[in-house]
């Protein structure tokens, strides 16, 4: 059976050239819809990586109890000093905890691709943030005085958005602040920030004396469950305290989960169409070879090899158009910059990833394709009447 | 089974098509033997049941009511499975516009019934150049059908009819489609093929002059033989 098999499906393959118009239809329609699944996943890929990369588990990230983000936690400077006294936090050579009290901001940016007005997040920070951050480099300039109106920026907000020149001046609320350093962070989320000192921010946006978030070193292995434990058992701290990368991995998650929300129905929506094209093309190929099939038919040749080699050349077809589609998203999207909407309600900058599993993914649906557009044609080949041998 | 039985033997046989309500009788009752090494032509106007009753022959089609045996052994109450193996072991087949597969060449057309048997690969190209050799177009092997002549086609259809060894040739208007000089090669080879190589032939033929290379003629009209001629 399986020589008959080999022996249909080769003839199936090459007679591919006759139907060229039709074939290459049902390539480039799977390729499409593979290129949009691609896109999104490419997205999300992207859009997770940055935020999960971003995060350490030796920092320990705590906000108001129930605020998911920072933008809606709020914590107090009574707390933050009761936090640079806890247990679990690691300490530097001078014998003081590494902490810093952040508040987070959003102001307003351009777009540099569409010109378009977008949220940016503006971070107070206090000295301890650049230990905080792992891999932070001032790349140009240099970092911000304490006090000032000056601002440091991500090499992604440079990259991204208007107006951030180094030396620049920028008009954010009711102040005018000088760009004086750009930093990286390994193409973390951090570069997708402006960073201020935390008191200038308290001062110039009305903030008082609190904070809306906190970040700690944390000591050891164990330093998270004895600060956890501290904190539950002191009544003036109502905080979640997590890793810095749990923090990140939620954030991810919601932002993720909607870009593939909308990306599988939208693939699947098109997968309907590829498949209407699939289906006509391999009708169209069992249609032109009826004669051909029922002569191998009446020479001996099972229905069942005239079935699989029907649905081989359906598959073949399906994943051609799945590698093409592949192969473009890669071209195109793979490392291209794009910004989109965060967990704060800011603009993240992120990198579109096209990863092995998305490539298999694409190659499956692509797969899924042709043996939905396939089977009944292959049905109908393996139905051939065998009197087609005389059709003229 | 000897060779004095009859290679076919058909009783009763009948086959009818239905038209929406309509019954089309195509024949009834037809009663036939077939010897081993016979060369028959069937003739007779269109409509007449000639290519129907080749198709009875050859299993690809089966009657409404009647019994074809073959070889002492019947075909018409097989399953679609076994008759395609039996019709793979006895038949081969020859038809009016060559059916051959065009994206493969002439040996590789040639090839496609040994594919149904355990023959291995070179044993295949052997009888593959064999086959092409007694039809007279070795030197075509790698042609494909676009690249050859009407009556080379045919010749190389021939060769896949008889590369596997099968007891009968069904040919349906074998000539059909071809010159008068082409058409007489291709008779002149079938006949030998009955003569020196001892195959039984079948022949649908609207042609008197292709029937005349048969050794027994015979005419079908409305369902039954009307006449026996030929050189018998």
């Amino acid at each position: 059976m399986f020589k008959q098999i080999s022996a249909l499906t080769k003839l199936n393959i090459r007679s591919i050239p006759q139907r060229w118009g039709m074939s290459l239809a049902t390539v480039f329609s799977v390729a499409l819809v593979v290129l949009v699944l691609m896109a999104f996943l490419a997205m999300a890929n992207g859009f997770r990586a940055t935020l999960s990369g971003s995060g350490s588990t030796e920092v320990a990230v705590m906000l108001r109890k129930g605020a998911q983000a920072e933008l809606n936690s709020g914590v107090s400077l009574a707390q933050l000093r009761l936090i640079r006294e806890a247990p679990g936090i690691a300490r530097n050579a001078d014998g003081n905890s590494i902490v810093s009290g952040e508040l987070y901001v959003i102001v307003d940016g351009l777009k540099r691709t569409t010109m378009t007005d977008v949220n940016l997040p503006l971070r107070g920070v206090e000295p301890d943030a650049l230990v905080l951050r792992q891999g932070l480099k001032i790349t140009h300039g240099h970092m911000f005085s304490s006090g000032s109106n000056e601002l440091i920026v991500g090499e992604a907000i440079l990259r991204e958005f208007a107006g951030f020149d180094l030396g620049s001046e920028v008009r954010l609320g009711t102040a005018t602040w000088k760009v004086v350093g750009v930093f990286s962070t390994g193409g973390t989320v951090f570069e997708s920030e402006i960073w201020a000192d935390a008191g200038s921010i308290q001062s110039l946006y009305q903030r008082g004396s609190g904070y809306q978030s906190v970040r700690a070193k944390l000591d050891g292995a164990d330093g998270l469950k004895a600060l956890q434990d501290w904190a539950e058992n002191e009544p003036t701290l109502d905080l979640d305290i997590i890793t810095e990368k749990e923090f990140f991995s939620s954030q991810a998650s919601g932002i993720t989960n909607i870009i593939l929300y909308m990306g599988w129905p939208l693939a699947i929506i098109m997968a309907f169409g590829a498949l209407a094209g699939a289906w006509n093309t391999m009708y169209a190929s069992v249609e032109a070879r009826t004669r051909e099939i029922a002569t191998l038919r009446a020479i001996g040749f099972a229905g069942f090899a005239a079935f699989v080699s029907t649905l081989v050349e359906a598959l073949l077809l399906a994943f051609v158009g799945g590698l093409v589609g592949s192969m473009i998203a890669w071209l195109v999207f793979n490392g291209i910059s794009a910004s989109t909407l965060g967990g704060n309600f800011t603009q993240v900058v992120f990198a579109f990833e096209v990863t092995g599993e998305a490539v298999q993914s694409g190659i499956v649906m692509a797969l899924i394709i042709g043996l939905l557009g396939g089977i009944i044609p292959s049905i109908r080949a393996a139905r051939v009447p065998l009197l087609s041998v005389h059709s003229g | 089974m000897s060779n004095t039985e009859p290679l076919y033997v058909l009783r009763g046989l009948s086959k009818q098509y239905s038209r929406g309500k309509e019954t089309i009788p195509i024949f009834s009752g037809l009663d036939m033997e077939i010897a081993h090494g016979e060369f028959i032509a069937i003739m007779g106007p269109s409509g007449s049941g000639k290519t129907t009753l080749l198709n009875q022959l050859g299993g690809i089609d089966s009657p409404t009511t009647g019994e074809v045996t073959f070889d002492g052994k019947r075909i018409d109450n097989l399953g679609q499975g076994a008759l395609a193996k039996w019709r793979s072991d006895n038949v081969g087949f020859i038809f009016q516009f060559y059916n051959l597969m065009p994206t493969l060449t002439a040996a590789q057309n040639v090839e496609l019934p040994l594919l149904l048997s355990p023959v291995k690969g070179s044993e295949r190209k052997k009888r593959v150049a064999t086959a092409l050799e007694i039809v007279g177009i070795g030197d075509r092997a790698k042609h494909y059908p676009r690249q050859l002549s009407g009556g080379q086609q045919q010749r190389v259809a021939i060769a896949r009819a008889i590369v596997a060894d099968p007891k009968v040739l069904l040919c349906d208007e074998p000539t059909g489609d071809l010159d008068r000089t082409s058409a007489d090669e291709v008779l002149e080879m079938l006949q030998l093929l009955n003569t020196k190589m001892g195959k039984t032939i079948i022949m649908v033929t609207h042609d008197p002059a292709a029937a005349k290379y048969a050794k027994t003629e015979l005419f079908l009209d409305k369902g039954k033989f009307i006449k026996r001629g030929g050189k018998k």
